[in-house]
């Protein structure tokens, strides 16, 4: 029997007892969202290459501002700054989806407030404030950017729709295909969204008499239990259909016609 | 036999330190047969609560290597054998002896939440009655043997000390599986806000980690919660809805 002299009450930054690699997982988030962020700002910037035949990149779409007979309402206005791209003008609402998403909140406190850091792993800071006091109190107008992502599935629905016909006929394309992928993945992902769980029967106390909105509750909450993953997915998948059309578009890729 | 060493928390009120005991192992033991087996032949003082041995009671939870667990439902070859296994005593509460602490704030925090308030009855003989898929929900979080090992491994009680602010994980469990009862009218949404204090959870789920009965504490608890906070003091068209629709839950 040997004896070691450990105060009990242990504090300070990364002083834990836990013997696993835990600086693992959070690492990977904070090398997994810095790369997307940084990604998506340059790609938002660039303001071309996001077109490909039928192909539009979802950073881009929808275009609200842009070339003639595909801009929205018209060309860019002329008073707009020249680092206004239609990248810059829509990115704010996924943005915000994605960064008031529950799931992303509780990995980015760890990852890059370390807040705490990993279960049961010391803090770098002794004040703690939550979310209940500004700026993190906003993080509950996450139901109002739920309702965006919602308008912009419709939109990229069209996109992918559009990404079928090349000159007019049918046709598949490996970006069509890519951007399908990349529509079924935010649609999972938005639908296992928390608060549209709650929005469709989760604030209610009783589903029974309501057979439809059971049901609708119940296939959300079965995406929700994957929420993790088709975030991830959907987040890698996003970045990645940008980047084919614009490798494509760049004449870097060749786009495979597979009918 | 193998042996293999133990590095348990020996001392009370915070004072002591870790000793290691050297005890044999077998297959199937749980670290708390070996807390057992040190305590009957190495150190006969050694403090430990424990009753069930079976992952009901929720008596024996502590900390091995550094994460809050049941010891009797921690198996040894669950754990790396080769290096000292550490056993400590919770952490969120006021420690006792050796590995107990004093875990009353809980039953203290529990008293303080409005009690089951049922709707008046369906039946005249004084009874409800109850679909089973509206109970359903709230089962999971009946499933709670409070061990408190939520309680013990969210950063808000453990690190920062806010246990006069805050409820934690467990008390938030037992507020969703009475505000989502099919059959309770009470109404503790303005204290989940104010003296529960939701809005000091910020997910990071570790009670769902650590809950040894796998209640989704997070995403079928608290997330719930908050969304319903926010209908009823962030979300001004929620606000409006009720007020056009008269929803009832």
């Amino acid at each position: 029997m040997s004896q070691i002299d450990v105060p009990l009450s242990r504090s300070g930054f990364g002083r834990t007892q836990r013997a696993d690699n835990w600086w693992i997982q959070p690492l990977a988030v904070f090398l997994g969202l810095s790369a997307f962020i940084i990604y998506a700002t340059w790609a938002a910037f660039q303001g071309q290459h996001f077109r490909f035949g039928p192909y539009l990149s979802p950073f881009y779409s929808p275009e609200l501002f842009g070339a003639p007979n595909q801009g929205w309402f018209g060309p860019m206005p002329s008073w707009m700054p020249a680092w206004v791209t239609a990248a810059v003008l829509i990115l704010w609402a996924p943005g915000g989806f994605r960064v008031t998403c529950y799931y992303y909140r509780g990995a980015y406190y760890k990852a890059f407030w370390a807040d705490p850091p990993s279960c049961t792993v010391g803090e770098p800071r002794k004040r703690y404030l939550g979310e209940r006091s500004f700026p993190l109190i906003l993080q509950n107008i996450h139901r109002y950017f739920l309702y965006f992502a919602l308008l912009f599935l419709i939109i990229l629905a069209r996109d992918v729709w559009n990404a079928f016909w090349f000159n007019g006929r049918f046709g598949i394309g490996l970006g069509t295909l890519v951007l399908l992928a990349n529509l079924v993945l935010l649609t999972c992902y938005t639908f296992g969204c928390h608060s549209l769980r709650h929005i469709v029967g989760g604030f209610r106390d009783r589903l029974s008499g309501a057979p439809t909105r059971k049901r609708v509750y119940e296939c959300v909450s079965c995406l929700n239990r994957r929420h993790l993953l088709f975030a991830w997915c959907s987040l890698f998948m996003v970045a990645f259909a940008d980047l084919y059309v614009r490798l494509c578009s760049m004449g870097v890729w060749r786009d495979w016609r597979i009918v | 036999m193998a042996t293999a060493t133990f590095r348990i928390w020996r001392g009370d009120k915070a004072q002591g330190q870790f000793r290691d005991y050297n005890a044999e192992v077998a297959a199937g033991m749980v670290v708390l047969d070996v807390v057992h087996q040190i305590q009957m032949e190495q150190a006969g003082d050694l403090a430990v609560r424990w009753n069930c041995k079976a992952g009901r009671c929720g008596s024996c939870s502590a900390e091995i290597n550094g994460m809050p667990k049941l010891m009797c439902m921690t198996r040894l070859n669950t754990l790396a054998l080769d290096k000292p296994v550490t056993i400590e005593p919770m952490k969120a509460f006021p420690h006792l002896k050796d590995l107990v602490t004093d875990v009353s704030w809980n039953y203290k925090v529990k008293q303080l939440i409005p009690k089951f308030k049922p709707r008046p009855a369906d039946a005249p003989d004084g009874t409800w009655r109850i679909a089973q898929e509206d109970v359903e929900r709230v089962q999971e979080f009946r499933k709670c043997i409070e061990c408190y090992l939520c309680q013990d491994v969210c950063h808000v009680l453990r690190e920062h000390k806010m246990q006069e602010q805050f409820i934690g994980p467990r008390f938030l469990v037992h507020v969703a599986a009475l505000e989502m009862h099919p059959l309770d009218v009470g109404d503790r949404l303005k204290d989940l806000r104010t003296q529960f204090g939701i809005g000091l959870c910020n997910i990071t789920k570790c009670c769902t980690k650590v809950c040894p009965e796998g209640i989704a504490i997070t995403d079928n608890a608290i997330i719930p919660l908050k969304e319903r906070v926010v209908d009823r003091f962030f979300d001004p068209l929620s606000k409006l809805f009720r007020v056009f629709t008269a929803t009832k839950t």
